[in-house]
């Protein structure tokens, strides 16, 4: 269950950075938009090792950022918020995707009609922006949640596989499969995952259509 | 009273124009490519203008001398689009109630059984715009824009959208809107017909520059400022509804002048404003006897304009205003018309079309 605890956080922090990065993508002009849009691409196209190393270096007790959170008593390494920290930037470019297609397809002269109307920037959003991307905001959340709890690489690089702090779904089959007669267990959190995987999607999948039935206004 | 004057560079061409919009309806006309809908979204602020000052009632809304700029959800202005542009994901009744929402609290705002009942939507308000159809979608937009409490309506050439059933669907709302109402509204249109019936003042484009401004009737019968070249040209007539026949006929009276139209909806007594094309009407030196047309109007040549093809554009001052004529150079020769001279006019009833008829205050 820790593996919920740690999907569960990464994919609500990752979410708002997520829209926004969204919006500055699929809005924005601005010189360096295609080194920033592969930077957010990163996590997904290098080996998962590398970017749990690169935590590791950079977020470790005696990394540039890890150093400067210690010194506030925040420890991400070896803990569980740091398993939480790999997954939800390991879920963050496919989030950033699916969000982004749904900004992009939003037709920016309904919310210029809803400027008219009287809504400011915000309320534009709120009432317009918000309700039209939440298919793809879903999708996105459901995406970057599965990719959290299949996260393996760059987890047990940056925080290990410690038992009951930061051994997640998939390394605790891994460790299983390690040692003799751990077929067994390891048979047993597979079929989990399957379940965990299956009705996120389902949910998905269903929040997906009501929301689809509404925008398509019928 | 809105005051512009705005000078923006377009693709093509310079755009520098000043005018004022009195109250009643202003239309911005000319053809399309002149800068109309640069001006109105300028004045909703949709558009940053290169320079420019736009008041409402002397409250500025911008002034780029002044660094002043007052973005658009403050402005108050009700914009009607040219394609709805309805809230896919909210019901019609949401949609209509979006601006209230926002609305001052002071303002005087219109109460939404009566909007709706002015705009025949009361069997709509459950659905979603996706449901609707192309005029119930604009009735639903002009309802929208109406009850966000607007300062002014801002209408970007509502109709086009529309097949020529819808738009005919749709005018008699814009009629309402102007005569009920009383707010002020400015109208972007490329059709003489649309101007002839909700037009109080008009404001002719071209080019990016004001051609002309005038009343309706003044504007529209002066064939050499028409945009929109002589097929639209055509005289408007204001009138009164003197009674209805038997016959399927409705007798006005402009100017003491009776004219025969099909029958129209309005009670006797109830101003009218006609738009009489100018190719519909036949000139005849006098007064023609044995002709099936019923519409005569006896007048005095005030002047004639020939270009360079075969036509000739023969205005002539009658007691129920000012008419147009197109006719041939050659019969402007056989018949010898020459400003000064009298004549009669002559309009077949079926030739005044149903949407060139309006109500007016």
């Amino acid at each position: 269950m820790l593996s919920l605890r740690v999907s569960f956080w990464a994919t609500l922090a990752a979410l708002p950075l997520a829209v926004w990065m969204a919006f500055v993508l699929a809005r924005g002009r601005f010189p360096g938009k295609q080194l920033l849009n592969s930077a957010v691409h990163l996590p997904l196209i290098l080996p998962p090792v590398v970017t749990g190393y690169l935590l590791l270096l950079l977020f470790g007790t005696k990394g540039p950022i890890g150093g400067a959170l210690q010194q506030i008593g925040i420890v991400l390494a070896f803990r569980w918020t740091g398993a939480a920290l790999a997954a939800g930037i390991m879920a963050f470019p496919l989030m950033v995707r699916a969000i982004r297609l749904s900004v992009e397809a939003v037709d920016p002269n309904l919310e210029q009609a809803a400027a008219t109307l009287g809504a400011s920037k915000l309320w534009v959003f709120a009432t317009v922006t918000l309700p039209m991307i939440l298919p793809g905001v879903i999708a996105g959340t459901v995406l970057g949640f599965a990719k959290a709890m299949g996260e393996f690489g760059a987890t047990i690089t940056f925080v290990s596989s410690i038992p009951g702090q930061t051994q997640t779904l998939p390394s605790a089959i891994y460790t299983f499969l390690q040692v003799p007669g751990g077929e067994t267990a390891a048979l047993r959190l597979t079929l989990v995952s399957i379940a965990v995987a299956l009705s996120a999607l389902l949910l998905s999948e269903l929040l997906a259509r009501r929301i689809a039935a509404r925008v398509g206004g019928r | 009273m809105l005051t512009v004057s705005l000078q923006h560079a377009l693709p093509g061409f310079g755009l520098d124009v000043e005018f004022e919009a009195p109250p009643g309806v202003t239309v911005l006309f000319g053809r399309s490519g002149t800068g109309k809908t640069t001006v109105i979204q300028a004045v909703a602020g949709l558009l940053h203008p290169d320079r420019g000052r736009v008041a409402l009632n002397g409250d500025v809304l911008f002034d780029t001398a002044g660094r002043h700029w007052l973005p658009p959800h403050k402005r108050r202005m009700g914009y009607v689009f040219q394609e709805g542009r309805l809230f896919p994901h909210l019901t019609v009744r949401q949609n209509l109630l979006f601006g209230q929402w926002f609305a001052p609290r002071g303002a005087k705002r219109e109460s939404l059984g009566r909007v709706v009942e002015m705009l025949g939507i009361g069997p709509l308000l459950q659905r979603r715009p996706g449901a609707l159809s192309g005029g119930e979608k604009q009735r639903v937009a002009i309802g929208r824009a109406l009850l966000s409490a607007p300062r002014m309506i801002l209408a970007d050439e509502p109709l086009s959208a529309l097949d020529e059933a819808r738009k005919a669907e749709i005018l008699p709302y814009f009629e309402r809107l102007r005569d009920e109402t009383g707010i002020p509204m400015l109208y972007v249109s490329h059709s003489a017909a649309e101007v002839a019936r909700v037009a109080t003042t008009v404001v002719v484009l071209q080019d990016g520059r004001v051609l002309r401004q005038g009343t309706a009737a003044e504007v529209l019968s002066d064939s050499a400022v028409l945009p929109t070249g002589v097929r639209a040209a055509g005289a408007l007539l204001e009138a009164r509804v003197a009674c209805h026949h038997a016959d399927g006929l409705t007798e006005l009276d402009a100017g003491g002048v009776p004219l025969f139209l099909p029958q129209i909806g309005q009670p006797p007594g109830s101003p009218v404003r006609v738009r009489i094309s100018a190719h519909e009407v036949i000139l005849s030196r006098k007064r023609p006897e044995g002709l099936s047309a019923l519409n005569i109007l006896p007048g005095t040549i005030e002047h004639i304009r020939t270009g360079g093809g075969p036509g000739a554009m023969v205005a002539l001052q009658t007691p129920a205003g000012r008419v147009l004529a197109r006719v041939t150079k050659r019969s402007a020769q056989a018949l010898a018309l020459v400003p000064g001279a009298d004549c009669f006019a002559v309009v077949k009833t079926v030739s005044i079309a149903p949407e060139n008829i309006g109500g007016t205050r």
